[in-house]
């Protein structure tokens, strides 16, 4: 019989590790001048350093440095006044030189912590997630195996190698042991990729896009048995591209382990791959014995040594940390805690704010992103963003404000612009849309409405103010909606004697 | 206007119009056309690329322009470093018909002054080796005696200058591929601090030893190509931001009174033929009669320094020889369409490789295996950190030390290629300066009496302080030019059909 998952974490108590790779967002590789741009032709950002032609030599990119501190200062680590790289021996054609140039055992950046906040069965609850390092190393090529049946290497018919992506720029951001998550160890987990994320993106230093692969997790777990204390052998799970996978990909992995350890099988140390339509893992390439990858220092590079006023100025540059941005926004903005919480995980709350930045009402500016928008961009299959500006939304909602437009004329107005006819302004002249202020020519109307429903007048009169809907209603529609409802009610109330 | 005359005469005879660049050049190639099918000097000649630069350095002036001391004077190339579009091979297979598609930053530096790069001359696969035979193109033989090694790894170059096929060459020097052969031939080379002059496209052998440097039939004339290839290159991290010592003001300036001279201990006695130790104290008399100031120095831990180099150097070259794997550029075996990238990586570097190489690659994989690494490559580490502390201590009590530059003459082709060991132990006196990243000179100081082969003078100065070598060296030079009459190479025997 096997377990589920509630009766796996009854037995066994879960231990993670989370390695997160960064793509760093600099300009230029890690070594060489080459650009980073994604998206090149193959080969095409290349130069004698990268491709690990003889005689070439590696030059740290300071950028990168600067943005590895950055990060390890975000995530309270201290930075090593001396660090180091090595050289990672390996041989594999997408690796130019047949050794990865990485920290190893002397990183940039040690000792730091992240705290998550979780809801609980208890209400929330905050995980303090401690990171052992961040390191930095450089990517490698990019192998496309053609033929074969599976994509890999072997059984493959030729294979194709693109070298743009060797010498990016990478940032491994590796946690300590993770303990006492118990079953909150999937969201835990997803917690922290989330937080990282944010802080990452706050400071600007990648684009931290899973899908493309700038933020890659691998996902470490073992379990010992419920109470034990005991630390399980673990397995490595690599390459999981998404928040929702990481969480999957915990989960899927304690049920797998839970199922082996109950049957008496022991848990192989190994690397396994996550599959995203099924959610389970399976084993990556099975090695005969652990590689031995001959670390040594890296002759060719001087030691790190960043000088401690550097680190200040960089410190006095880091951004709110994400957590704390949100408390304050929500405070200034008064928003319910769901909410915002929809906020967050749409993902819309730097554009919120740039909207709010530009004048429009927080309320208004939240309403209409996570509303209208969001089932637009949905419609289309692209990001809010993408379908209209931020500027375009906060004049819109300005206008609102100022009683110039309608909620339904914006809706027109949003409309038009999403189509293309130009800045709201521009769709507002073109279609016509603005409100009717005009008080004679809402009198007209009202006129008209009370003379076509003189009983309905009548009742208002006689102090039925609910009444006055439907003459409301007519006025409206009379002026094909371009008019100020509130305005019309006011004017329509007091030419009833009120 | 001779091929025997030294670069500074060329320059002032180019300077004065008594010859032009190209008939300089065209001169010299006539020499090696005479004498290389003998000597086997040049890998590969660039006559076109060569001339092309005479040219270009004799038009420069006729129009007046101003030019460097070196413009115009012909170079021999070590083969380990590239230059875009002529072959670089490195002595080995591997990269036969390989063109790089970039400059090294010496080659640049040399185009820049004008210096007219004849071809590329001859060594030890990858730079691994003492006598040069261990080319996969066959064996350089010493002007001397073409029976014997012209010393290695850059024995080409030392050869080239010997037999007159080049007044300039440029070496790479990783444990005494400048200096040994240097000895064995009576010509003039150094081995600048380390970052003294740039490694940017100085194929890798042992990134934290190597370092290229000026060869020469003279000290001036060493110091003149050192002053022009020297220098900061953001392009290498290990290069060092420093001015570098006037080292040509040195060579000139002949005058060593008050200096004080150590004598290495260590750096005598067992293994050094009498020949070599008799030159050697000759040549220290000749220091003391210029009022030079001699002091005996121990440096203990020399001892240790043949074994740690041959952890560093292996475990460096293990992995910097990795990339040489048929997949990019250079040789690639057993390609049939049906083997794996891995069996052809295999084949590749079993068939591209040498034996000297593949027992360096398979020694230095050893030492960083893990569970090995510590006894072995972190061992070697601690020794070079207390040869360096060896070197400060000595250089407090004085301002350069001295040894022979290598224990014997040069010996037999084929008398030590099945002893590794005892190849080993040309380098017991070169190893140490490599291990400190100090700098390290060698100049001929008289024919041994059992063999009359010529024995090298080693100086050693403290890092950054690569003019103390010229000021000895000059000094040392004319004191023995005046003692013998006529320079040193003036004693061997003539080439068939030298010029």
């Amino acid at each position: 019989m096997s377990l589920n998952y509630v009766q796996a974490i009854e037995k066994y108590e879960p231990t993670l590790g989370l390695e997160v790779h960064v793509e760093l967002n600099t300009k230029s590789k890690m070594f060489c001048g080459c650009s980073t741009e994604f998206g090149a032709e193959p080969n095409t950002q290349t130069c004698p350093v990268c491709l690990g032609l003889p005689g070439a030599l590696p030059v740290v990119n300071k950028t990168a440095i600067e943005s590895s501190i950055l990060i390890g200062l975000a995530l309270n680590c201290s930075i090593a006044p001396y660090s180091r790289f090595a050289r990672k021996n390996y041989f594999y054609p997408d690796m130019p030189k047949n050794f990865q140039t990485s920290q190893y055992d002397e990183p940039i950046c040690v000792n730091g912590y992240l705290d998550v906040e979780i809801e609980t069965d208890e209400g929330a609850k905050t995980f303090r997630i401690e990171i052992e390092r961040v390191h930095m190393e450089e990517d490698t090529g990019k192998s496309l195996h053609v033929g074969g049946s599976d994509g890999r290497i072997h059984g493959a018919e030729y294979s194709l190698l693109d070298y743009n992506r060797a010498g990016i720029p990478l940032v491994e951001i590796v946690t300590k042991i993770v303990p006492n998550t118990g079953k909150y160890a999937p969201q835990v987990a997803r917690a922290y990729v989330a937080a990282l994320r944010d802080i990452l993106r706050g400071l600007k230093v990648s684009d931290v896009k899973m899908e493309q692969g700038s933020l890659r997790c691998d996902v470490n777990l073992s379990l010992s048995p419920a109470g034990s204390g005991a630390l399980g052998t673990r397995s490595e799970t690599k390459n999981v591209n998404s928040l929702r996978s990481v969480e999957r990909a915990v989960s899927g992995e304690i049920v797998r382990q839970a199922n082996r350890l109950q049957s008496g099988e022991k848990i192989v140390q190994e690397t396994r791959h996550f599959l995203e339509e099924s959610g389970e893992t399976r084993p990556g390439r099975s090695k005969e014995k652990a590689e031995d990858y001959r670390y040594f220092p890296e002759p060719d590079l001087v030691p790190v040594v960043p000088d401690s006023k550097w680190i200040e100025e960089l410190r006095k540059t880091l951004p709110e940390k994400p957590a704390d941005r949100r408390k304050r926004l929500q405070r200034e903005w008064s928003v319910p805690d769901k909410e915002m919480a929809a906020m967050v995980n749409a993902e819309l709350l730097d554009t919120v704010e740039e909207t709010v930045k530009l004048g429009a009402d927080p309320t208004k500016a939240r309403g209409w992103w996570l509303g209208e928008i969001s089932r637009l961009a949905n419609e289309r299959e692209v990001t809010p963003t993408d379908l209209i500006s931020i500027s375009s939304v906060a004049e819109v909602i300005n206008l609102i404000n100022k009683g110039e437009l309608t909620d339904k004329l914006a809706r027109q107005v949003v409309e038009g612009v999403i189509a293309g006819e130009g800045t709201p302004a521009e769709v507002i002249n073109k279609r016509g849309l603005k409100v009717v202020s005009d008080d004679g020519a809402l009198m007209k109307a009202i006129e008209d409405a009370i003379a076509a429903q003189p009983d309905t007048a009548e009742r208002v009169r006689g102090g039925n103010i609910p009444a006055a809907g439907a003459l409301i209603g007519a006025v409206m529609k009379a002026t094909g909606g371009q008019a100020d409802a509130a305005k019309v009610r006011e004017l329509l109330l007091k030419h009833l004697g009120h | 206007m001779s091929i025997r005359r030294n670069a500074s005469e060329m320059s002032a005879a180019l300077a004065n119009k008594e010859i032009s660049a190209v008939e300089l050049a065209n001169q010299h190639y006539a020499q090696i056309e005479a004498v290389d099918k003998d000597v086997h000097a040049f890998l590969h000649l660039d006559k076109d690329g060569a001339l092309a630069q005479a040219q270009e350095v004799d038009k420069k002036r006729a129009a007046g322009e101003k030019l460097s001391p070196l413009a115009g004077v012909p170079l021999a190339l070590k083969d380990v470093l590239v230059q875009k579009g002529v072959p670089t091979t490195c002595g080995s297979k591997m990269l036969e018909g390989w063109r790089p598609p970039y400059d090294a930053t010496v080659v640049t530096k040399l185009k820049d002054a004008g210096v007219v790069i004849l071809g590329k001359t001859n060594m030890d696969e990858f730079a691994m080796g003492s006598s040069t035979e261990n080319s996969a193109y066959g064996p350089t033989h010493n002007p001397w005696d073409l029976s014997r090694i012209p010393g290695g790894s850059g024995g080409g170059s030392s050869a080239a200058l010997a037999a007159f096929e080049a007044p300039l060459a440029i070496g790479t020097d990783t444990g005494g591929s400048i200096r040994q052969p240097a000895s064995v031939t009576g010509t003039v080379g150094v081995k600048p601090t380390y970052g003294g002059v740039s490694r940017y496209g100085l194929v890798a052998f042992s990134s934290s030893l190597d370092q290229a440097g000026p060869c020469a039939r003279t000290v001036l004339d060493t110091a003149l190509l050192h002053q022009t290839i020297a220098g900061f290159d953001p392009k290498d991290s290990t290069s060092i931001n420093h001015a570098v010592p006037d080292v040509v003001a040195a060579a000139k300036k002949k005058d060593v009174k008050g200096l004080r001279i150590g004598i290495v201990k260590q750096l005598a006695g067992e293994g050094y033929q009498k020949g070599v130790e008799n030159k050697f104290n000759e040549a220290v008399a000749e220091l003391v009669k210029l009022g030079a100031e001699i002091v005996e120095v121990s440096c203990p831990n020399f001892e240790y320094a043949l074994a740690a180099y041959y952890l560093i150097a292996p475990s460096e070259c293990s992995s910097n020889l990795a990339r040489f794997d048929s997949m990019r550029f250079g040789l690639r075996v057993g390609d049939d369409g049906a083997k794996s990238a891995e069996e052809v990586m295999n084949l590749t570097r079993q068939v591209g490789f040498g034996r000297e190489v593949k027992r360096r690659i398979i020694l230095g994989t050893y030492a960083l295996s893990s569970g090995y690494y510590d006894a072995y490559y972190g061992s070697a580490q601690k020794v070079r950190t207390l040869i360096k502390q060896d070197f400060d201590a000595a250089f407090e009590k004085c301002d350069v030390l001295v040894s022979p530059t290598a224990p014997t003459t040069a010996f037999k082709i084929g008398e030590k290629s099945d002893d590794p060991l005892a190849m080993y132990l040309n380098d017991i006196a070169t190893i140490p300066v490599n291990m400190a990243g100090i700098g390290g000179m060698s100049l001929p100081c008289g024919l041994a009496e059992e063999d009359n082969l010529p024995v090298g003078f080693q100086i050693m100065a403290p890092a950054m302080k690569d003019d103390r070598m010229y000021l000895v060296g000059g000094a040392l030079e004319a004191a023995l030019l005046d003692k013998w009459g006529k320079p040193l190479l003036d004693f061997a025997p003539k080439l068939a059909g030298s010029k």
